[in-house]
């Protein structure tokens, strides 16, 4: 049996609780990843997938119900803790890329591996530098992140998301700026990982063809999951 | 990337290298500052010192004087007195008790450098029809001239002074027409007068006093003033002058003299000092108060700008202590590399003021002192300024919930 990454029992996540205009967004999620599984999460504007996306990246805290990472229960966990957790299994791919715009391909890259260590190394810099060659950028290495292509900061991102060989990677839309062509080579190169690696994806994606080349589909409506 | 930096550095020295144009503004500001700081600080000292070398090289540091003179009311018996308004006597010009005894006395203080024996009294120089009313000080030249540095003030002819000589003010000598080698006839208010044969000319810096000084030898003075063998002062230089109150009140409880120091005598000055002592105060408080509030605006700017940079960075793992810390060092960064230009800038600005301000005479209006301690207080001040402004920013910037931050 697969090992288990993430697990939601009974989730649910409500916004200004107690208020009269208290809202609920999610209601009694139930998921599992395991690893080495690619996860599409897919449903419409508003349905509550970048919140459920935040709660499994240990960005924001679930209002009810059990999170497990890697079996650590998260709600014992203090904001030190979390965020130790969060640098150490979690990487993130955002959809408006976010790279760094002040340090270089390669420093962003790094950036995960020496926000941990507090210092540069040689070798935080060798594996920052294996990554962008695997990404097919190591030419792009000494480039500020602010010159260069959407598609080649998109791959940047894919590499720093990776740097911490995180066993689950979030990705948030990772293609939604993107050209077709741009697109298709960032999906690979997850998809590329995944296979390799045997890293965890959830991708959330609002491309129907993108998610049907995942392992399982999981849609997200009006907060809730539809199987 | 330096290998010896630690991420906050890196991360620090690269966010205000990104935001060029505002750092290089800020740094300006912060610099004006410091020179502006540096420049007062540094000038007043050199005013400062430059004054009290100028009053404790043309005046003794402790007078002895004799007592004054009191009149002792009438009385009838045992606490009944009489005349309840007793007159103020005049004040006769009378020798110091035993002068030679306090004078040996004060030559035994290990804290007391120099001793002369003085007298002085009213006189009138003439020479031809012209005649003036002088101050004349009979001194032993050996010994007055380590406290009043005569020989400094000469600006034409020599000090020499044996009994036939005199030394006196340049003003006097113009308004009796005398050069040096002239003779005047000095005279004194009990008639006796003496014939002497200039032999200086000084300039003690102050028209009144150029216009009555007289310095003649101490025995010439004493037998002009009928005190043959006596002397109305006892002047006294000090190893440490911010001590001469206190050596003063000694030697007064010890002693029947009176013993007025340069403190007191020169209450007015210290009162001056103080006033721009604490008006430099206040200007340094409010530069460094209007620099914090700069480097205040311009960090919380750039959080404001970065919130997605800041959140990016809290999802990789960065904790709140490092955000805090990547501000708290932008903003002690500021504060020391604006004093360095500061710095730089105050010392700069002195020097050209130095070289272009010059008194009436041509020499300086104050001395150059540029002391490192000067630079090194202040460059501190800076940086722990620039840390204080960083603060809230800082704050806010670990404050910063990630999920918002990203979703802008």
């Amino acid at each position: 049996m697969a090992e288990e990454i993430l697990r939601l029992e009974k989730v649910c996540k409500a916004y200004n609780v107690g208020l009269p205009t208290e809202t609920e967004v999610l209601h009694d999620i139930d998921l599992e990843v395991d690893r080495g599984e690619f996860v599409a999460l897919i449903g419409p504007s508003g349905s509550g997938k970048s919140t459920l996306l935040n709660i499994v990246g240990l960005l924001d805290r679930p209002t009810s119900g059990r999170l497990t990472i890697k079996g650590h229960d998260i709600a014992s966990l203090g904001d030190t803790e979390l965020t130790h957790l969060r640098g150490h299994t979690i990487g993130f791919i955002f959809q408006s890329h976010l790279l760094i715009s002040a340090f270089t391909a390669k420093e962003n890259v790094m950036m995960p591996l020496l926000v941990d260590r507090g210092f540069p190394s040689p070798e935080i810099e060798a594996q920052a530098g294996k990554l962008l060659d695997q990404v097919g950028l190591s030419k792009f290495a000494g480039h500020l992140a602010s010159n260069m292509s959407g598609g080649q900061q998109q791959r940047v991102a894919v590499a720093r998301a990776l740097a911490m060989n995180p066993d689950l990677v979030l990705a948030d839309e990772p293609t939604g700026n993107l050209d077709t062509k741009s697109a298709e080579a960032v999906f690979e190169l997850m998809k590329e990982v995944n296979r390799t690696v045997g890293t965890s994806f959830l991708l959330v994606t609002h491309n129907l063809d993108l998610a049907k080349r995942c392992d399982r589909i999981i849609e997200v409506v009006d907060g809730r999951i539809r199987t | 990337m330096n290998r010896w930096l630690p991420f906050e550095w890196i991360a620090a020295v690269r966010l205000l290298r990104e935001g060029r144009l505002q750092t290089l503004f800020i740094i300006g500001g912060i610099a004006i500052g410091v020179a502006v700081i540096v420049f007062m600080s540094a000038m007043l000292a050199g005013l400062e010192a430059n004054f009290i070398k100028r009053v404790l090289t043309s005046q003794p540091q402790i007078q002895l004087l004799t007592p004054d003179q009191v009149a002792r009311p009438l009385r009838n018996g045992p606490g009944v007195i009489e005349d309840a308004i007793v007159q103020r006597p005049s004040q006769r010009v009378i020798s110091i008790d035993q002068w030679p005894k306090i004078r040996n006395q004060m030559l035994a203080m290990p804290e007391i450098t120099a001793v002369s024996p003085t007298i002085s009294g009213s006189a009138l120089a003439i020479r031809g029809d012209a005649s003036r009313a002088v101050t004349l000080s009979g001194v032993e030249p050996e010994s007055y001239f380590n406290i009043v540095r005569v020989p400094d003030y000469i600006v034409a002819g020599e000090p020499r002074l044996t009994s036939e000589n005199i030394i006196i003010g340049v003003e006097l000598a113009k308004d009796l027409g005398a050069v040096v080698g002239d003779k005047l006839n000095v005279q004194a208010a009990s008639g006796a007068n003496r014939v002497l044969t200039v032999t200086g000319l000084v300039d003690l810096g102050n028209k009144g006093v150029n216009q009555r000084a007289a310095y003649v030898a101490l025995r010439t003075a004493q037998s002009l003033l009928g005190m043959i063998g006596g002397v109305t002062t006892i002047d006294i230089t000090v190893k440490d002058i911010y001590a001469a109150e206190d050596i003063a009140q000694r030697i007064q409880a010890a002693n029947l003299v009176k013993a007025d120091s340069w403190i007191k005598t020169n209450a007015q000055f210290f009162v001056a000092v103080r006033a721009q002592e604490t008006s430099n105060t206040l200007i340094r408080v409010f530069v460094a108060m209007s620099v914090a509030f700069g480097i205040a605006a311009v960090l919380i700017v750039s959080v404001i700008q970065r919130s997605k940079e800041i959140g990016i960075l809290r999802a990789m793992g960065t904790s709140r202590g490092q955000i805090l810390r990547v501000f708290l060092l932008q903003g002690g960064l500021l504060g020391f590399v604006g004093s360095l230009f500061g710095a730089a800038l105050g010392a700069g600005a002195l020097i050209y003021w130095h070289a272009v301000q010059r008194q009436a005479d041509g020499s300086e209006l104050f001395p150059l002192i540029l002391e490192r301690r000067l630079f090194v207080l202040t460059a501190l001040l800076a940086t722990v300024t620039g840390l204080l402004a960083a603060t809230a920013p800082a704050l806010r910037a670990a404050k910063l919930d990630p999920v918002v931050a990203i979703r802008g």
